[in-house]
């Protein structure tokens, strides 16, 4: 039957090589198979962003993504921003600089879904970061100091590891 | 994306569901299905037909992925058709865009060809979802799900396009408002599948307009308007109005597109002829009351969103 599958993965560098199931979600293949735990998983049906990763250089959910539908591809999860010396991403700094985390579950997809969008837009208005982030939600912070975060990361350069 | 709620009963919130699932030591959230990733289209078709009722077409999965956590939705056999090539088509053509089954929001945003020839196309896709959603989520995907809070059906029914449907028996057309059938139904059989949407140009100078209501960024639409309008000499020539985010899917409002084709419309009479318009819009509809809206609300919005929706469109009128 077609329910098992072997899939060949890139993930934060490191190739895989895994049989799944063919109903695992790339977030608990990513979580339970792989044990890098960074993802998180809030909602599980696409409205929380606490899993984005991203996969060939876009953000997902990959709570709605199976994991046999990553086959063949790149995925960059938290675990993958800082350099292999401890040296943290632009966007990591910025965070830590302007408090933007308190207990820190959304802040993976936050991440993520940020890195894409300076990407595309380094010089943005605060209202174009905040229609960007607005598929991530964050029950600490009240997302102030999240924008001023990714405000503040504008217009470095983005290194070439989401 | 499903809505946040209003789909599931009290019982099934997720967050129950995964507790379940925890003490039943299951980590596994959709239920069993066997899965194919057929590189052609004609494989894709012979599985869907072999499938019948029990197949399910998995794209962006933005919808589908959701209702099989949530277990809303049960087909036994997943096509998964992102490893077709050639259904990726984004063609702005003199008379007609083609957008392909693969075509994600996404892609329509970034093409600057949409954004000058199908501007009312680009400018609802800015309120589908968020950026990642957008990044997965298929405008065909959107077109067979037919939410009726989505953005993409009332779109598609505005610009008069259609929708090109194939299955191993061949390929037909059918045009948007003959194909949505209800809420989250479509005249789609089964075996079928969406391969492509066509959207005719607009005329010339025609004036666009699309302005929803939601609670918050992203969210489904509570109420909304699509306009397109063509003014000639102060005369208003063809206007198109659909409203969605109520009812069983995107409404075209005929009442209020005859009142308005043939009257004299300037920027000193418009309030009146867009007044007039917005009653019959409230007139026409039937909403239901729900966890978001009640009934008089929704109608309420229907009607601010027309007027809304009419006014940017006679403002962008001779743009081009």
């Amino acid at each position: 039957m077609s329910r098992e599958k072997t899939i060949q993965v890139t993930v934060n560098r490191v190739a895989y090589e895994k049989t799944v199931s063919v109903r695992r979600s790339l977030a608990d293949f990513i979580r339970e198979d792989l044990h890098q735990t960074g993802t998180h998983l809030g909602c599980e049906h696409g409205v929380c962003g606490a899993c984005t990763v991203s996969m060939n250089g876009r953000s997902i959910r990959s709570c709605l993504t199976l994991a046999v539908q990553a086959d063949g591809a790149e995925i960059t999860t938290i675990e993958g921003l800082r350099e292999e010396d401890g040296t943290l991403h632009p966007i990591q700094e910025a965070f830590h600089q302007n408090f933007a985390l308190q207990c820190g579950y959304c802040t993976p997809g936050f991440l993520i879904t940020a890195i894409e969008f300076l990407k595309e837009n380094p010089d943005p208005t605060e209202r174009q970061v905040r229609e960007a982030l607005s598929g991530n939600l964050c029950r600490c912070t009240g997302y102030q100091a999240i924008v001023d975060a990714v405000m503040s990361a504008a217009g470095t350069e983005m290194p070439d590891r989401a | 994306m499903v809505r946040p709620s209003g789909q599931l009963s009290p019982q099934a919130t997720p967050g129950r569901m995964a507790s379940r699932r925890r003490q039943a030591g299951c980590k596994l959230k959709p239920p069993w299905f066997d899965y194919h990733a057929p590189e052609s289209l004609e494989a894709a078709l012979e599985l869907l037909d072999n499938a019948g009722y029990d197949g399910r077409v998995l794209a962006g999965g933005q919808s589908l992925m959701p209702m099989l956590n949530m277990r809303i939705v049960n087909p036994s056999v997943l096509v998964d058709i992102n490893r077709i090539e050639g259904l990726d088509t984004l063609e702005a053509g003199p008379d007609q865009l083609r957008v392909g089954a693969l075509v994600r929001h996404a892609d329509l945003l970034r093409d600057p060809a949409i954004r000058e020839g199908w501007p009312l196309l680009a400018e609802a896709t800015t309120q589908v979802a968020h950026p990642t959603i957008r990044n997965r989520g298929t405008v065909c995907g959107s077109v067979s799900h037919n939410d009726p809070a989505a953005e993409h059906p009332g779109i598609l029914v505005t610009h008069g396009g259609s929708v090109v449907i194939a299955s191993t028996k061949g390929q037909r057309k059918v045009p948007a408002e003959a194909f949505f059938d209800g809420m989250m139904s479509t005249t789609l059989d089964p075996g079928e599948m969406v391969i492509e949407l066509r959207y005719p140009r607009p005329p010339r100078g025609a004036g666009h307009g699309f302005v929803e209501f939601a609670r918050r960024l992203g969210d489904f639409a509570i109420a909304g308007a699509a306009v397109l309008l063509t003014v000639e000499n102060g005369v208003c020539e063809t206007a198109r109005l659909t409203i969605i985010g109520m009812g069983d899917g995107p409404l075209r409002a005929r009442a209020a597109e005859e009142l308005m084709a043939g009257s004299a419309l300037t920027q000193q009479n418009s309030g009146e002829i867009f007044t007039a318009a917005a009653q019959d819009v409230m007139a026409a509809l039937d909403p239901a009351d729900d966890v978001h809206a009640s009934a008089s609300y929704r109608r309420h919005l229907a009607g601010v969103m027309t007027q809304r929706a009419l006014e940017a469109a006679l403002a962008r009128v001779g743009d081009q």
